[in-house]
């Protein structure tokens, strides 16, 4: 008998704004505990709150981003439930008019090798819509302690259709929604800080049943691939029981990624009622197309169309794009690069490897943001123009790298002060070659003899007495014409 | 200068302006009469004299550097205990905040600090200003000044008691369904619940969201309209607070010089009104008709839906508004509790009095799933057929014409059991919070045993000059509102 699963997922989006959702307090990461919070942020009796629009503005432009129907009000229901981290005991969130309906992400497959693109998916969503995040619980033995600081950030729910059917397309689906939001600048999307995070709504059917299986919801998945771990022991879990004959039940379950299995939470009876109703302290905001057409306008073109674009544009490999287009400073960077010297291939290498790699050693911990890096992608055009022209060689280019990286400076200054520029004139490395072969005489007849290997003792020669400036292909090339 | 705690902020800034009286004096006299008096009444939760002094000081130093900054400046100003003010006690009357200091000012108080006003004492009041009669707050009921035995109205009712015993010139109260206008009428004195929106909400403690308004209560409408003055305007803290210019008031009492359309609602003079309420009222509008005002029968035909609509959605609201009173973070807190469950339910139950639990219970029972649409939205429905009556209305007179309150102060204890009968007491008032609108009560005559009467004006949606001016042609060609009960 074979089996069919079908998952959605309900993700949280912590949103990249100065402030909080219906407050002037800072929304930031990582403050000491409720420092970021004043008399609204804590439920005091009386405050009232004020709605931030940059947060609507933003959840405007992931709906536009994933092609969703834009409410034209954005309107405000109170969702209650008692739990210490509400300060108020109710959510300021959405009900019966998200911001956002429908829309799709598409999404990639894993492809059959590291460097061949995978299939293309579009995943409906449902909807997105925008509420109040709550404060943060630490459980001890006996008490429990409450941190404010992320209460009232502004959130986005996004929830998918369950039309997804493996761990894979679920990991691939958050990917992708990552990718996006990252690259827009919604939020940071950094699942260890609370900045996305998942439920799955797992179930399974038998191949071709059409009605949907008990309908099981996953929490606790704290990292991408916990949610691709969780998933999929779910699923193994529920083929399983339902091989052994038993009946499953809607229930929540909870993943223990260190144990590496779902525990019973709740079961359906103990279901909230959310006693839903309009918020009376807020009005509806509208949402006009003059305001639509100026935020999609900010929109930049998003990352699989970049992708599509630099490898037919440019013909660079599927690798350097999956790098260069999901990252939006880089695929700018390289843009602009090529704008100054057309060598599209060498560019894009440099800044996907050796830009990348230096950005990630100069800072422990996080790599450090290009637009604090001192290079410029003028300068990278310039130090890819010199390797070109031969005035460098490849293996100097990188280390001029090295240096531009650390101070910022010209690659032709580099190469000029320290004396790196490859001597190009071939009487004089002839001249070089004439002695090193006198010099060598042992390495010499060897080589004619036969022994490919020998005329290496005599490049090193060479090079070692022009102190590496000369062209090694030139070098090559004279000694072979000269013991020929 | 003999009972400068009886004079009307109007007399009082001028004695101020010609520095004939200190505001320390006046503050003084504010102060001794209190302690004097409040004993019976009762009209104050607390008190901060010392504080009430320095601010008096504060007052008098900058009129003698020529720096004073307007009309109020000076004037005590008392606050029902429901509005937050700046290191002050914010109790609501109600146990579960007994021990609760603001951090905060409200806007209203911020804006009656920029004016230099006197802030002094917090005033008694129903717990979370649900009730008609004061007897609801956690710490004591407040007495009618005109009758100890009697109940001074409510939920404002420190407030109305307040200014009708002398204890403050002027006050603050908030009114969800009546509760600026009813106090205020079965105290003598004047009671303003401006249109939703004209005060900011931020800092009054929420009831109902939708229909709560702060408002002045004054010894006259001269008085009603400086302090409206002071608080009125639109504040980027309330997103339901409206942007609309604020006129000057006091500047516009005398407008039309009286010639009005009123409005007489056929459906306030029925069955439950007192008969001596009915004769003055009537007598009042009679007087409007003999100063040339046009008098027309108006017709408001969902008013008796009133009652029903307002206890769906005022308790809905509440139930949610009162969510945050759990012990978590502020306020009464029960030790001794085994989970966070538990912690709610003994915070809640030891915190709450019977009449909010009562309220809590109702509005939760409203918004569960299933009954939603049954109750809350039907409700709001109705909600906009009875501002719809009342806009119909506006079509043909600027204003309409009610009895505040169905009967004078009834005894206290009367209703505690009954709370059909004690909703029953806002009846007249509740319509217009619904519909959005102002409502003035002024004080129209007194009943055979001596008790106030108070005269409904009930006008057009920011439209208070003209219910000012309304009310002042009738106050200042009568003398209810200067009398004052024997303490």
């Amino acid at each position: 008998m074979s089996y069919e699963a079908v998952i959605g997922l309900e993700v949280h989006v912590q949103l990249k704004t100065s402030s909080k959702m219906f407050t002037r307090a800072s929304n930031r990461y990582g403050e000491p505990p409720n420092t970021l919070t004043n008399p609204v942020v804590m439920g005091l009796p009386g405050v009232l709150p004020v709605i931030n629009h940059e947060a609507i503005a933003k959840t405007i432009q992931v709906g536009l981003i994933f092609g969703c129907e834009i409410a034209e009000i954005c309107k405000w229901d109170r969702k209650h439930y008692f739990y210490p981290d509400m300060p108020k005991n109710y959510q300021i969130s959405q009900y019966d008019q998200p911001l956002c309906l429908g829309g799709t992400v598409e999404i990639e497959m894993p492809g059959s090798a590291r460097n061949v693109m995978g299939e293309h998916k579009n995943i409906r969503l449902t909807r997105i819509h925008l509420e109040e995040d709550v404060g943060k619980l630490t459980h001890f033995a006996s008490d429990s302690l409450v941190d404010y600081n992320r209460a009232g950030a502004p959130l986005l729910e996004i929830v998918s259709e369950p039309e997804m059917h493996s761990a894979e397309e679920a990991f691939a689906f958050l990917t992708a929604l990552r990718v996006n939001l990252r690259f827009v600048g919604i939020s940071d999307c950094d699942m260890e800080k609370g900045q996305l995070r998942c439920d799955a709504n797992v179930s399974v059917r038998r191949q071709g049943d059409n009605e949907l299986g008990a309908k099981i919801e996953l929490k606790n998945m704290n990292t991408i691939s916990g949610v691709r771990n969780g998933i999929d022991f779910e699923i193994k879990r529920q083929i399983k029981a339902l091989e052994e004959g038993k009946k499953l039940v809607q229930e929540t379950r909870r993943w223990d990624a260190a144990g590496g299995f779902t525990t019973l939470m709740r079961t359906k009876e103990y279901a909230h009622d959310y006693r839903y109703f309009p918020d009376p302290d807020l009005m509806p905001v509208k949402i006009d197309s003059k305001w639509k057409t100026a935020l999609a306008s900010k929109l930049p073109e998003l990352p699989f169309d970049i992708q599509r674009r630099f490898m037919k544009d440019y013909d660079l490999p599927y690798t350097i794009t999956s790098v260069l287009c999901t990252d939006r400073p880089l695929s700018e960077f390289f843009e602009k690069a090529v704008q100054v010297f057309n060598k599209p291939i060498a560019i894009a290498n440099l800044v996907a490897n050796d830009l990348q790699r230096e950005l990630a050693a100069a800072r422990p911990g996080s790599p450090l943001p290009l637009e604090q890096c001192r290079i410029k992608p003028g300068q990278v055009a310039d130090l890819v123009r010199l390797t070109n022209e031969g005035s460098i060689s490849k293996q100097t280019a990188q280390d001029v790298f090295v240096e531009m990286f650390k101070s910022g400076e010209d690659p032709a200054d580099i190469v000029e002060k320290k004396g790196l520029k490859q001597t190009v004139d071939a009487a004089e490395i002839e001249k070089v070659c004439t002695s090193a072969i006198e010099a060598n005489p042992k390495a010499a007849e060897q080589f004619k003899a036969g022994r490919e290997g020998a005329i290496n003792a005599l490049k090193g020669h060479v090079m070692k007495a022009t102190r590496g400036q000369a062209n090694p292909r030139m070098v090559d090339e004279i000694l072979r014409r000269l013991l020929s | 200068m003999s009972d400068l705690f009886y004079k009307s902020a109007a007399e009082l800034s001028d004695l101020l302006c010609a520095k004939e009286v200190s505001s320390v004096e006046l503050t003084q006299a504010v102060i001794d009469r209190t302690r004097e008096v409040d004993d019976k009444i009762h009209a104050f939760l607390s008190y901060d004299a010392e504080d009430a002094l320095r601010q008096a000081r504060d007052s008098d130093r900058r009129r003698a550097d020529g720096e004073t900054i307007g009309p109020l400046d000076g004037i005590p100003v008392a606050v029902k205990d429901v509005i937050a003010v700046k290191d002050q006690p914010l109790t609501c009357a109600a146990k579960i905040l007994e021990k609760f200091i603001s951090p905060y000012d409200a806007t209203c108080i911020a804006n009656l600090k920029r004016a230099g006003t006197v802030l002094w004492g917090r005033l008694n009041m129903d717990e979370f200003a649900m009730g008609s009669s004061t007897e609801n707050s956690a710490f004591g009921a407040t007495a009618n000044p005109w009758d100890l035995e009697r109940i001074p109205g409510g939920s404002s009712g420190g407030s109305a008691a307040g200014i009708a015993s002398g204890e403050s010139i002027l006050a603050l109260g908030s009114d969800t369904g009546g509760s600026i206008r009813q106090p205020a009428a079965l105290c003598g004195v004047v009671g303003l619940k401006p249109t939703y929106g004209l005060i900011s909400r931020y800092g009054l403690v929420a009831f109902a969201s939708s229909l709560d308004q702060i408002g002045p209560l004054a010894r006259s409408v001269e008085d009603a309209a400086m302090l409206l003055q002071t608080i009125a305007g639109h504040d980027p803290l309330d997103s339901t607070s409206f942007k609309t210019p604020i006129p000057d008031y006091r500047a516009q009492l005398k407008k039309r010089d009286g010639s009005w359309k009123l409005g007489v609602p056929v459906e306030y003079f029925g069955k439950g009104l007192d008969d001596e309420v009915r004769t003055a009222v009537e007598k009042a509008i009679a007087f409007y008709g003999e100063e040339g005002c046009e008098i027309e029968e108006v017709s408001l035909p969902h008013t008796d839906l009133a009652v029903p609509v307002y206890y769906i959605i005022a308790t809905a609201e509440a139930s949610s508004n009162l969510a945050r009173y759990d012990g978590v973070r502020y306020g009464r807190r029960s030790d001794e509790v085994k989970d966070h469950v538990e912690l709610y339910f003994k915070s809640r139950g030891e915190g709450f009095g019977r009449e909010v639990k009562r309220r809590i219970i109702l509005g939760t029972y409203v918004l569960s799933s299933g009954y939603y649409d049954a109750y809350y939205l039907r409700a709001q429905k109705v909600r906009t057929l009875i501002r719809d009556d009342f806009m119909k209305a506006f079509e043909t007179v600027d204003a309409v014409l009610t009895p505040t309150s169905p009967t004078p102060a009834f005894k206290k204890g009367a209703k505690t059991e009954d709370p059909l009968a004690m909703y029953l007491s806002d009846i007249y008032t509740l319509n217009v919070n619904l519909a959005g609108l102002p409502g003035l009560s002024v004080p129209c005559g007194f009943t055979s045993e001596g008790l106030p009467i108070g005269l409904q004006i009930i006008g057009k949606p920011y439209r208070e000059a003209d219910l000012l001016a309304i009310a002042h042609h009738f106050d200042s060609r009568h003398d209810f509102h200067r009398q004052h009960p024997q303490l």
